[in-house]
């Protein structure tokens, strides 16, 4: 495990989250070597680890995070913090409840323990793994795009393309032009069981219509953009 | 390192232990003496050199009579290993059965075992699986316990089981078995609905207690409630609040007034303060109340503004136990002041009340021994808890926002308050997003009695966020001053260190449960080898492989399970214990439902010891080595 988590250190020393391949080629190799296991670095990318600390003696002092610098969203875990998923929906309803929205209208929301979580399969051509995420946790288009990149990050040879916002499907040029310029895009699976590119409606709509992500290489989801466009016309 | 159920006290557990029994020969039993002959006097000395049936018998009879004087599972256990004739008589005499892992043995192995048993209690999935850490179906199911108790135990009177699945018709059938049922207890459990509780209110007559805590029921038409029989009922406890199902209120307000037993009584959120209202005024008995919503009244209640709430609280002179206040408005909270002075148990822990709120409330509760909270009420509000509740045993702090990277209200300062002012504390779970090892350390001298120590502080491998040391001399102190600690579940940055700590002091540990924590396979060795008691481990995201794994070979036999998800386990690791092991049942589980794993990734490897051989329930994601 040791040379893999070497390449997890080269990868997280600078500030920035840099998707390319930890020291180059040899860290892809290194997951070859481990015979394809998780090591579980590599798989909950962690800027607050301060690995300099662990590599050496246990019992020495670890940096504390820079205050200066708050760290950034991590990606958000299945399962953590250990909270049944009860209690969370009965809590995030009261929250919305107390924050002055009509009671009445507002019962209606809890119908069983899971039913309201949204978690969808992520999965990545090429990664050996999928991964669960539950969509809630995120508000905006970018913190899911920061929190795929950071998942996947490490199995990316080259650009991915994080959206800012929602993209702009009525300009064809500038779609195609988007999935030319990226190696990999976010696709979902909606509703109706059609693919459709990430970021083709609002935040809100898309939580409640998506099933499952699937971050494909830019020239297959080509395939997809004159689909999408259509139904996003059909939208109106 | 999460939630459990709200019970003030336990069913009464007799261990059902197939190690001990895997230790025994498997010979079939000897016919049953003569009995006595009528006149003849034997002594017990008699029996010793050369045992007559006659004395056999009065030997068996005397030990009938004794024994029943035996309840704790232990002791039960270890009289039956004295000798064939005790354990004979010690199984004909068991009524009690505690089943801590329905895998373990059979339904069949249990009944022909113990043929008199009036009380069973099966537990079922891993504890892990409430975090979503494996697909739904794993198993667990109450079918075949059900099918085979039914035609076994006909004068079964009790069952309580958790994380157990169960479907409607598993109810029909307990309904119809079981004649003298008088206790139902459900505890995470799902996979029914309605009219499986249909079933049961409506046969079991002489039903005493309807328990669903934390179960989910599905919604199918059926209006339960009115289906409790006619005329006065034996119901002395009804608790249903998690239950996310539409009340039929007439029904509810008409069992309650027929049912001059009960006295805990825990309502959903479909029960509004009105309604609470009309169920207090005609039960001024309870003792245990879950309040259902205590929010708005509804707006077509012409009685609304005439409602006396904090009367109604005052009439209930034996209130001990509040819970529920699911959609509360703090302005109807000064209603249970009256009663605050009573309370031993108080659980606010749906309630996003500030801290002035709770405050208010918590000052005039100087009797209390159980608390569960949310962290809205901030360190300040369990300073005013430290400050007031001298007596308190046990605390749960509860995040309202349960993620990473926010803004804790609640951190070393609330647990030093605790720690400070609640010296009698035995069983603690604080959520919290900061920690230092000094505040962990205080409360390791402070609280000498504490049995359950149970932190999570919610950013992973967070340190000590004043030292930024790793949390490893806080847990320490833990296990090295509380000698009583059976219980612990640790988080933070936490080195090999802590592992060590943990196997050379926590030698009464029997439950640790570990996340994201750990250097090395030693950490996991420190532990499988230094704490003998160890009986249920559950580790998520560590690093820990196939060496740590086959470093506890000697000790899994001793244990109910052993889980570890997102380690660094391999199928040949895995596939090795089971070889060392055969009683062992080692389960590899894949994280995706319809995906059998990879060669290689063990995405979830759950074993546990098992008289019962590979079960034949298991779902496709599900691998038996």
């Amino acid at each position: 495990m040791e040379g893999s988590r070497k390449g997890a250190v080269d990868m997280l020393a600078g500030d920035e989250l840099s998707l390319g391949l930890p020291g180059g080629d040899g860290a892809k190799l290194d997951f070859v070597r481990t015979g394809g296991k998780r090591g579980f670095s590599e798989t909950e990318v962690d800027l607050k680890l301060d690995l300099n600390g662990k590599e050496s003696s246990s019992v020495e002092k670890v940096r504390p995070a820079d205050p200066a610098k708050p760290p950034p969203a991590k990606a958000q875990v299945v399962g953590w913090p250990p909270v049944r998923s009860y209690r969370k929906n009965v809590i995030a309803n009261n929250n919305k409840n107390s924050s002055g929205q009509d009671q009445a209208g507002e019962k209606g929301g809890l119908s069983g323990a899971t039913s309201s979580l949204t978690f969808v399969k992520v999965s990545m051509d090429g990664a050996p793994y999928l991964r669960k995420i539950e969509l809630k946790m995120y508000k905006t288009y970018k913190e899911l795009s920061d929190a795929l990149g950071k998942m996947f990050g490490s199995f990316t040879t080259g650009n991915y393309e994080a959206h800012q916002g929602m993209i702009d499907f009525m300009n064809e040029n500038k779609l195609k032009d988007l999935l030319n310029r990226s190696d990999y895009v976010s696709t979902y699976e909606d509703k109706d069981g059609d693919w459709m590119l990430v970021g083709d409606v609002p935040w809100e709509m898309f939580i409640a219509s998506c099933k499952r992500l699937r971050i494909m290489k830019g020239s297959e989801a080509i395939g997809l953009a004159p689909r999408a466009m259509e139904k996003c016309k059909g939208r109106g | 390192m999460s939630e459990n159920n709200h019970h003030l006290h336990h069913p009464q557990q007799n261990h059902f232990c197939p190690a001990e029994t895997m230790s025994e020969d498997e010979e079939p039993s000897r016919p049953s003496p003569p009995p006595p002959e009528p006149g003849s006097k034997k002594t017990r000395n008699c029996a010793a050199v050369h045992p007559s049936p006659h004395s056999d018998r009065v030997l068996e009879i005397v030990l009938e009579h004794v024994l029943q004087f035996l309840t704790a599972s232990r002791d039960r256990n270890a009289a039956s290993l004295v000798s064939k004739s005790w354990y004979r008589t010690e199984a004909l005499t068991r009524s009690d059965v505690f089943i801590g892992n329905c895998y373990s043995v059979s339904p069949a192995r249990v009944t022909t075992r113990f043929p008199r048993v009036r009380s069973v209690v099966i537990k079922g999935r891993p504890r892990f699986a409430d975090f979503n850490l494996m697909p739904q179906n794993w198993g667990g199911h109450f079918g075949p316990w059900v099918a085979t108790m039914g035609k076994a135990y006909p004068l079964l009177e009790r069952v309580y089981l958790k994380r157990m699945s169960l479907t409607d018709r598993d109810l029909c059938l307990l309904a119809d078995s079981f004649t003298k049922f008088k206790e139902l207890v459900l505890v995470c459990c799902e996979g029914f609905g309605t009219s499986g509780l249909t079933a049961v209110v409506s046969k079991c007559r002489q039903l005493r207690v309807l328990d669903l805590s934390d179960t989910e029921v599905s919604y199918d038409g059926v209006d339960w409630i009115s289906y409790f029989p006619e005329g006065e009922t034996c119901l002395e406890s009804l608790i249903f609040d998690c239950v996310e199902c539409p009340i039929n209120f007439e029904a509810l307000e008409s069992l309650v007034a027929r049912s001059p037993a009960l006295k805990k009584l825990r309502l959903n959120r479909e029960v509004s303060i009105g309604q609470l209202y009309r169920l207090m005024v005609s039960a001024p008995n309870l003792t245990h109340l879950g309040t259902g919503a205590f929010g708005h009244p509804e707006p077509q209640d012409p009685n609304n503004q005439e409602m006396d709430y904090a009367a109604a609280f005052s009439a209930c002179k034996s209130l001990v136990c509040l819970s529920g206040f699911r959609e509360v408005m703090p302005d109807y909270l000064p209603a249970i002041y009256s009663v605050c002075a009573n309370l031993t148990s108080l659980n606010l822990s749906y309630a996003n009340i500030d801290v002035e709120q709770f405050k208010s409330v918590i000052c005039q509760c100087f009797k209390l021994q159980i608390l569960w909270v949310l962290d809205s009420v901030y360190d300040e509000g369990l300073q005013a808890v430290a400050a007031t509740c001298r007596d308190l045993r046990e605390l749960r702090v509860f995040p309202l926002n349960a993620q990473e990277d926010v803004e804790g209200p609640v951190s070393e300062v609330g647990l030093q308050a605790i720690s400070e002012g609640c010296p009698k504390l035995e069983s603690i779970l604080y959520f919290c997003q900061r920690m230092t090892n000094a505040a962990v350390i205080a409360m390791s001298n402070n609280c000498p009695d504490l049995v359950v120590f149970r932190l999570c502080i919610m950013g992973r491998h967070q340190p000590d966020h004043i030292t930024g040391a790793p949390m490893d001399e806080g847990f320490g102190a833990i296990v090295m001053n509380c000698k009583k600690l059976t219980r612990l579940a640790i988080s933070g940055l936490l080195t090999d260190r802590a592992f060590a700590y943990i196997g050379m002091y926590g030698k009464l540990v029997r439950t640790l449960s570990v996340a994201f924590a750990g250097d090395s396979d030693t950490g996991l060795k420190y532990v499988l080898e230094g704490c003998p008691k160890l009986q249920k481990l559950e580790i998520r995201d560590s690093p820990f492989g196939d060496a740590a794994l086959v470093s506890g070979l000697h000790h899994y036999y001793n244990m109910r399970f052993l889980w570890m998800s997102t380690c660094q386990l391999s199928r040949q690791g895995c596939q090795e214990v089971a070889h060392a092991l055969p009683r062992l049942s080692v389960e590899l589980l894949s994280y995706e439902e319809n995906e059998k794993m990879d060669d290689d990734t063990v995405d979830v490897l759950y074993m546990y010891r098992s008289l019962h051989g590979p079960r034949d329930d298991a779902p496709q994601f599900v691998t038996i080595l």
